[in-house]
């Protein structure tokens, strides 16, 4: 059914199969507002293997979405630029690539959920209506086709009544299933990665964990990677294999899930692990990281976060910012006294 | 004077629906609120947990004087405030005050800092005259950790967790002796939530004050509370110690609830006892009749469909619970 789309995305220049799924390296974003220039993604690198869960942890202003936002090429521009980087996707870098070619690969290749659905879908087209467009434009199928599609799709995001609810609106959604119709349409063309920011924040626990349990599902069924933004350090920990913690537009430790919940190696990832209230404790005074997050047209120098950190020394207080030291073979964190962070020492 | 600082029996608001503009007609009404008993003793915190629309915040509404009951009466320090004269209800209102979620909309942006810490005091001037309101207000900026030197700045030049400050030290500024938080720290980031949480319980033990404190994140309440009530759909439908909510919950509402929360730490991860719940809350329009969880519960029989089991202390809960069937399940393994 999609060989010719397939085809035409086969002869994008440089393709390799083999590739990782994405990869993006040394991104630079700003936005040049009429206080400055906000430096809002600062050098970010990640990779995504297939079938993988990478999780993109930060506080508001972090620069998560905004590095979501230019994978997607979905960045407001003025007044957002990318000033550098490469995003690839199995080894084609999105940035080079003509608007036409790159639509292609969104949508059929890396699409997005995002955190506020009834703003995400268009008020006046039934929700039938915005998913059987899809296969419209992108697969070239009749109205009545793709009506079809969207039924198996709503059926497939378990939305009861699928056949009925088609040709609601989507304010005649309750929150969780107005999310699930946004999953629907994301995997309506068989993406290989799916960027999904803040996906649950704005649902109920008992909500979240339905629609948590049915992303986790569809991943598995399609070996689908997927890049889960968000703030929700409990939410990370059941479904994340491999973390990035942002912090000013920086990522500041990189590590498999595992590894930092039981010894993190940056001081910002410490404060947050310390100051979260915990259903499974007892509580005491939580430790709350003091100060507040920089903003972004005025970045500490060194490492952005020493006004915050008891661990900072003068080292950190000078450029350049701490680069990424290998803590173990398998993570890297942005902090000259790491060993000390980690308890090695 | 008894311990009990406040108290709501039976407290009911319905919203009416109507059809027609000219000759309005009641078509039914949405029961928010729907007979709630609920009691503050002096110095505690009570914590208020539910879901989107089971009318947590149209309670606070209600315990603030924002919202007339539709019937029921709320006990302030004893005195019904149904009953007594507005010239004393309102000088019991003083005693009740609130800190709002939203530290964005909820501060006037064209007022000072110092305005709005102040303006309780134009609105109830016999507590503190003219001459040393200013003085007050720098006081209590200085209580709720901010630069009483500020007092002349706007709420645009403060972060999100300064403006809650800002909130909490309006909320102060009468001296009451409750509290009610309405999801006082969900807008905030996790690393200036811990500082707000951390000044509410400071501010509590310095001026042994009682909150109610109402939000949607679990492990918060689990944190701060002394006691706790579930409410689903209007109704509470468990009441208890922290620890016998969270470590011993009896009925199955609290439990799905429980055990939806992410716990973080991978090493729990698949071991958890975790209940997804199916199907949405229903309509407070149109509620289910008897038990009404009934219709995403998993224990549902015929009883719970005929009869609205009460909230009582049962043969396998040792503390209240609305369930015919309540019975504990040990879903959040506490960690030592």
């Amino acid at each position: 059914m999609s060989t010719d789309v397939n085809v035409k995305l086969d002869a994008l220049p440089g393709l390799d199969p083999n590739a990782m799924p994405l990869q993006v390296k040394d991104l630079h974003v700003e936005f040049r507002t009429r206080n400055g220039i906000a430096h809002a993604v600062n050098g970010v690198s990640f990779d995504l293997r297939p079938g993988e869960t990478r999780a993109i942890l930060g506080e508001s202003g972090c620069g998560k979405s905004v590095t979501a936002q230019a994978i997607m090429g979905i960045l407001d521009s003025p007044p957002g630029f990318i000033t550098g980087g490469e995003i690839l996707y199995r080894g084609v870098d999105l940035l080079k690539l003509p608007e036409a070619q790159r639509r292609k690969v969104r949508a059929n290749r890396i699409a997005m959920i995002f955190q506020d659905a009834l703003s995400a879908l268009n008020p006046v087209f039934t929700v039938g209506f915005q998913l059987g467009e899809l296969f419209r434009k992108h697969r070239g199928m009749s109205r009545k086709d793709g009506k079809a599609r969207a039924v198996e799709l709503l059926d497939l995001v378990k939305i009861p009544a699928a056949k009925q609810r088609v040709n609601d609106y989507p304010h005649q959604f309750s929150g969780g299933m107005r999310q699930r119709v946004m999953i629907a349409m994301a995997l309506a063309l068989d993406p290989e990665v799916l960027i999904a920011d803040e996906p649950t924040t704005a649902l109920d626990v008992t909500v979240q964990a339905q629609i948590m349990s049915l992303l986790a599902e569809l991943q598995r069924e399609r070996n689908m990677s997927l890049v889960l933004i968000t703030h929700d350090m409990g939410v990370v920990a059941d479904v994340a294999d491999r973390i990035s913690v942002m912090y000013a537009g920086r990522v500041i430790e990189e590590a498999p899930v595992d590894d930092i919940y039981a010894s993190p190696a940056h001081p910002y990832t410490k404060g947050l692990l310390e100051s979260i209230p915990r259903l499974d404790l007892k509580g005491q005074e939580l430790s709350a990281i003091k100060g507040l997050p920089p903003a972004l047209t005025n970045i500490p120098k060194g490492c952005a976060f020493n006004p915050r950190c008891r661990y900072a020394q003068d080292v950190c207080r000078q450029d350049p910012a701490p680069p990424l030291y290998q803590v173990s073979p398998v993570r890297t964190a942005a902090c000259h006294f790491w060993k000390e962070v980690k308890g090695d020492v | 004077m008894s311990d009990i600082v406040l108290e709501t029996r039976d407290l009911v608001k319905h919203f009416p629906l109507t059809r027609g503009v000219v000759f309005k007609k009641q078509i039914g009404a949405v029961r928010a609120v729907d007979g709630i008993n609920l009691q503050l003793r002096r110095g505690e915190t009570l914590g208020v947990v539910g879901e989107s629309g089971c009318g947590k915040s149209t309670l606070a509404r209600m315990l603030v004087g924002l919202e007339t009951p539709t019937s029921g009466d709320l006990f302030v320090q004893g005195k019904n405030m149904s009953k007594v004269g507005a010239a004393e209800r309102r000088r019991g209102r003083r005693n009740i005050q609130l800190v709002m979620q939203d530290p964005y909309t909820s501060l006037n942006p064209r007022m000072t800092v110092g305005d709005i810490v102040g303006e309780p005091f134009e609105v109830h001037p016999d507590v503190l005259p003219k001459s040393k309101r200013r003085a007050r207000v720098q006081e209590l900026l200085e209580l709720v950790g901010l630069n009483p030197d500020h007092i002349n700045r706007y709420p645009h030049q403060f972060s999100g967790g300064q403006r809650q400050r800002i909130g909490i030290a309006r909320a102060l500024a009468l001296n009451p002796e409750i509290i009610l938080c309405d999801e006082p720290v969900s807008a905030l980031d996790v690393s200036i939530q811990a500082q707000v949480i951390n000044l509410l319980e400071k501010l509590q033990n310095e001026l042994g004050l009682s909150y109610i404190f109402i939000a949607r994140d679990l492990s918060v309440v689990r944190h701060i509370a002394d006691r706790v009530a579930v409410m689903y759909l209007g109704k509470v439908v468990e009441i208890g110690t922290e620890d016998q909510i969270y470590e011993n919950p009896t009925h199955p509402y609290t439990q799905a609830l429980l055990s939806a929360v992410p716990v973080p730490d991978p090493k729990l991860r698949g071991l958890r006892d975790q209940i997804v719940l199916t199907g949405d809350v229903p309509s407070p329009a149109n509620p289910p009749s008897g038990c009404r969880f009934r219709t995403r519960c998993w224990k549902a029989q015929d009883i719970c469909a005929q009869q609205e089991p009460a909230l009582a202390v049962r043969e396998k809960s040792a503390h209240p619970s609305a369930c015919h069937f309540a019975e504990v399940r040990d879903v959040v393994h506490a960690v030592e």
